[in-house]
């Protein structure tokens, strides 16, 4: 048995009251959860404190709060590494972000999380009559889609969504990756138009900033923004939709920049994206874009020397990264359930190819086994 | 006032499929659960689903499982419609997008599980009932102008008219307190079993037997309320569910010797014999001191092919690591038969009606019986479903034939003094939290894998106290915007209900069956005990009453696995 103290941030709409915070002490093994603590703080102390939880195994994605400030499940949390990854020794417990609060610790997904679900059209669009028996489609495609289906709707990555607090009306890394589950689903017969829809949105799968935060905070290893990418190659590279947010033509100006570079090259990204410097529609979005530019030159983050003659030239080493990924014949895309391991002689990739997937809360950072599987590029 | 042709209580996999039966028949349908619909305890269904559609097996065969699972107390007739319809069941969740495991040929692929004769279990890696329960909630998506749904609903009550119908319900809207009447001309109930009233269990905070319960109060019988199934393989600590999709990969027991002790017990399907016989030589082990120094056994996962566990038991991995600090895939992982499922519940025919009328049951809170006294693993996910689409079915078909019902504006004001008065309780006695412990700890001490008359005695006088306790028990919470303290007294008012019928069933079946072993009538006795247990209350008592076990191809044998 140790102690704990739950600093716990408190919201009763009734009071007339804004929000404050109150600490609790638990006492419980250091291994138990901090839902456990907050359960024990419901029982013994305070039974007006309010969460949502059922489950208690991290099945059912009721628990979803912000511990020390970073979204996760209260539920596979432990107390001692909440403890210890704390700023003062005691555990913060807060309502997770983006959403608007309800009461305590409890937000209102409904408001936010699932209008965003609701956006994407979530359920399956099968061409035409099923079969008669089951649908016939590959192992690995089931497998694949497994890890998208193994979304909990808990909203952690809702929560710290960057490019939500800057957008709002960003359809967000839960929804996009549900949106992957069907786009990656061969029973589904309405691939090409969901991903246009998604393209098209301006706040669609190119709102997306790439700032990991979704990946780190999943409990799930359902890698929101892996999935958001995925969509993306798909959209751009395989059904080649050239959106009007100039989404698709940004990233590959940013993929040709390095390929030339090496380095990135400010002065020919924003010109490459709409499709070069003389492009007639370039010349309206540097105007635009003139008062950026000025104040990126007034602040020395770009020198005119630089902007104007990039000293650097792709090396080597940059050039032979391209030609490998390029080379292959069929795409590998990272995925948690298609598991490449060591006990796997048929592995897709060798070892230096696969990465690591954070398992994200309270895991001690234990990075679960992740392997590159393939996907079949359409042509 | 919103008024349905069909209102369903409970939003898990029976609910939600039952509100798509009823939504394509026809009818208006309301669907309320006291948590969101992905919430629901359908997620915990980790190992697969059950049915026979492979050329090669055969609905009997199914059956016949089932039957023998059951320690033949299950209704032939009920488990020969589950076992004949699961098939196409299958197929139509499939259609709308369950991302079933595939073989190397892209058809459904199948894994072993227990007390099945076939590898029969169809799976989406260890989250079958997540799978499930969330494409059945993109149908409810894709289906929101069709069905209402009432999410954060808590039911207090159902309504019933003089002549004893069922008439709607009465809830509590969660985010903000009030209260409202639902006229409805059918109520499903789907609302789950009463797995809190143990502790632990492997059940959800949830899984308050609220359905039951209500059912009860307003004259439904319950049957086979004694059946409570110990699942042979969970975390010692807190009750988590290891899913018996790890032995169906081949997974071993061991005692603290060694020694794989299944081969003494059940020599042909050892780790793959009913989850009542694995559950009881497990606790025949820990209790003659074969087991570790904590109470438990080892179960050893390791021979698994690490590539294997990771694709299609990742989540007991995570648990694993989550909730025991053990990598499964490297080492075994030390586990104890624990409360995990309840075989009985409101008592049904074959569509789901119970004996009151416009009140239906599907899934665990109903006992059609197809689980007798014993469920096998992945027939729970396929009872829900079947009977959750048949009650949908019948209740449409009903619906045509009443009136709605006039609303009962007098309970509804009734009812809210009632719950005020919770509120109001003056600090003095004793805490909810404490009584629900004691309930749920003497549950688990005295009527669990091995009971006698002794223990569930001593274990009825507790109950009695309990109940009087709860009637006074205090909460803190004065509010009215998601005021769970208030409901949290509720719900121990359901679970004081199902735990004195099961106690009193438990009580009064004088032989070992299934999931009731007594150790004072260690024997099966058909002459005297084939047949049901029924528990009813009309005034304020319970009466016991028995009914026949249907039996259509298969005679009671001796089981043997």
């Amino acid at each position: 048995m140790a102690e704990f103290t739950l600093k716990i941030r408190r919201y009763s709409p009734e009071s007339g009251e804004g929000p404050y915070w109150e600490s609790f002490e638990t006492e419980l093994p250091g291994h138990r959860s901090v839902l456990e603590g907050i359960l024990q703080v419901k029982d013994r102390q305070d039974g007006s404190l309010a969460i949502r939880c059922s489950c208690r195994a991290a099945i059912c994605g009721s628990c979803g709060v912000k511990v020390n400030g970073k979204p996760m499940l209260a539920c596979n949390t432990h107390l001692e590494w909440a403890q210890s990854n704390s700023k003062d020794g005691e555990i913060t417990v807060e309502p997770m972000g983006n959403m608007p609060v309800l009461k305590d610790l409890i937000v209102d997904m409904d408001a936010v999380h699932w209008k965003k679900i609701q956006r994407i059209t979530p359920w399956l669009l099968p061409d035409g009559e099923p079969p008669e028996r089951e649908y016939v489609v590959p192992h690995e495609s089931m497998v694949d889609v497994t890890q998208s289906m193994a979304c909990i709707q808990c909203g952690a990555c809702v929560s710290d969504c960057l490019s939500m607090e800057v957008d709002p009306l960003f359809i967000g890394p839960a929804a996009l990756a549900k949106a992957y589950r069907f786009v990656g689903d061969p029973r589904d017969g309405q691939h090409e138009e969901r991903l246009r829809d998604l393209a098209e949105d301006p706040h669609g799968i190119y709102d997306c900033t790439h700032c990991f935060f979704c990946i780190e905070a999943c409990p799930k290893g359902v890698a929101p923004m892996s999935q958001i990418m995925r969509l993306r190659r798909l959209a751009g590279s395989d059904y080649e939709i050239d959106d009007r947010n100039n989404g698709h033509r940004h990233e590959q100006a940013f993929v040709d920049n390095i390929r030339k570079h090496g380095l990135l090259h400010e002065a020919d990204l924003l010109p490459d994206s709409y499709g070069g410097k003389l492009h007639p529609r370039t010349v309206p979005e540097l105007v635009d874009s003139l008062p950026v530019i000025t104040r990126a030159l007034l602040r020395r983050k770009v020198t005119p020397q630089n902007a104007l003659l990039h000293p650097h030239k792709a090396s080597e080493e940059v050039k032979r990264i391209f030609e490998k990924v390029e080379g292959r014949p069929e795409r590998l895309e990272f995925n948690l359930y298609v598991s490449g391991t060591e006990d796997d002689p048929d592995a897709p990739g060798p070892e230096d190819e696969q990465g690591p997937h954070d398992s994200g809360a309270g895991a001690d950072g234990q990075a679960q086994q992740a392997g590159s599987g393939p996907q079949k590029k359409r042509s | 006032m919103p008024a349905y042709d069909v209102l369903i209580i409970g939003a898990g996999l029976a609910g939600q499929r039952a509100a798509l039966a009823a939504a394509d028949a026809g009818a208006t349908v309301g669907l309320m659960s006291k948590v969101h619909p992905v919430r629901s305890h359908s997620n915990a269904a980790a190992g697969g689903i059950n049915a026979a559609l492979n050329p090669e097996d055969s609905w009997e065969s199914h059956a016949f499982d089932t039957v023998k699972g059951s320690d033949y107390l299950g209704d032939q007739d009920a488990i020969e419609i589950m076992c004949r319809e699961a098939p196409d069941e299958i197929l139509v969740l499939e259609h709308l997008g369950v991302t079933f495991h595939r073989d190397t040929e892209g058809r459904l692929g199948t894994r072993a599980f227990g007390g099945a004769s076939a590898a029969r279990t169809y799976y989406v890696a260890d989250i079958t009932g997540q799978a499930l329960l969330h494409v059945l909630y993109e149908q409810m998506m894709k289906y929101h102008e069709k069905v209402d749904s009432y999410e954060e609903w808590f039911v207090t009550s159902l309504l019933t008219d003089d002549e004893g119908r069922c008439t709607g319900v009465i809830a509590r809207e969660i985010r903000d307190g009030h209260l409202e009447l639902f006229p409805a001309k059918s109520v499903i109930l789907a609302s789950g079993g009463a797995g809190q009233a143990f502790r632990p269990t492997t059940n959800a905070l949830i899984c308050t037997g609220d359905g039951i319960a209500q059912a009860y109060r307003i004259g439904a019988p319950l049957m086979d309320m004694e059946m409570i199934q110990y699942h042979p393989t969970t975390l010692a600590e807190n009750g988590f569910l290891i899913t018996e999709g790890a032995r169906g990969e081949g997974a071993h027991l061991y005692n603290a010797e060694g020694e794989r002790f299944m081969e003494r017990y059940a020599p042909n399907k050892l780790e793959l014999a009913g989850r009542d016989v694995v559950s009881r030589a497990e606790q025949v082990e820990i209790n003659e001191g074969r087991g570790f120094e904590d109470g438990t056994i080892a179960l050893d996962i390791t021979k698994v092919p690490r590539k294997r566990i990771l694709e299609s038991l990742r989540e007991i991995v995570n648990i694993g690591r989550d909730f025991a600090g053990v990598d499964i895939t490297r080492e075994p992982i030390h586990i104890r038969p624990g409360m995990h499922y309840m075989m009985g519940g409101v008592k049904t025919d074959v569509h789901g009606q119970t004996t009151v009328e416009g009140l239906y049951a599907a899934g665990e809170v109903a006992c059609v019986s197809v689980h007798g006294g014993n469920r096998l693993g992945a027939n729970s996910l396929l009872d829900t479903l079947i009977f959750g689409r048949r009650a949908g079915e019948h209740a449409a078909r009903r619906a045509r034939e009443v009136a709605m019902p006039e609303a009962a504006f007098s309970r509804l004001r009734d009812e809210e003094r009632w719950i005020e008065s919770i509120i109001a309780r003056e600090h003095g006695g004793r805490r909810v939290s404490e009584i629900k412990l004691e309930l749920g700890t003497t549950m688990n001490e005295k009527c669990a894998v091995f009971r006698d008359e002794e223990g569930l005695t001593e274990a009825l006088e507790i109950i009695d106290r309990l109940r009087e306790e709860a009637e006074s028990a205090w909460i803190d919470d004065r509010g009215t915007v998601f005021n769970q303290d208030v409901l949290g007294a509720i719900e121990l008012g359901f679970m004081v209900d199902c735990a004195h019928t099961i106690l009193l069933g438990a009580l009064e079946r004088k032989e070992s069956r299934g999931a009731q072993y007594r150790t004072d009538f260690p024997e099966r006795n058909d002459d005297e005990w084939l047949k049901h247990i029924d528990i009813s209350r009309n005034g304020a008592e319970p009466e016991l009453s028995y009914s026949p076990v249907t039996i259509t191809k298969w005679q009671p044998e001796e089981r043997k696995y």
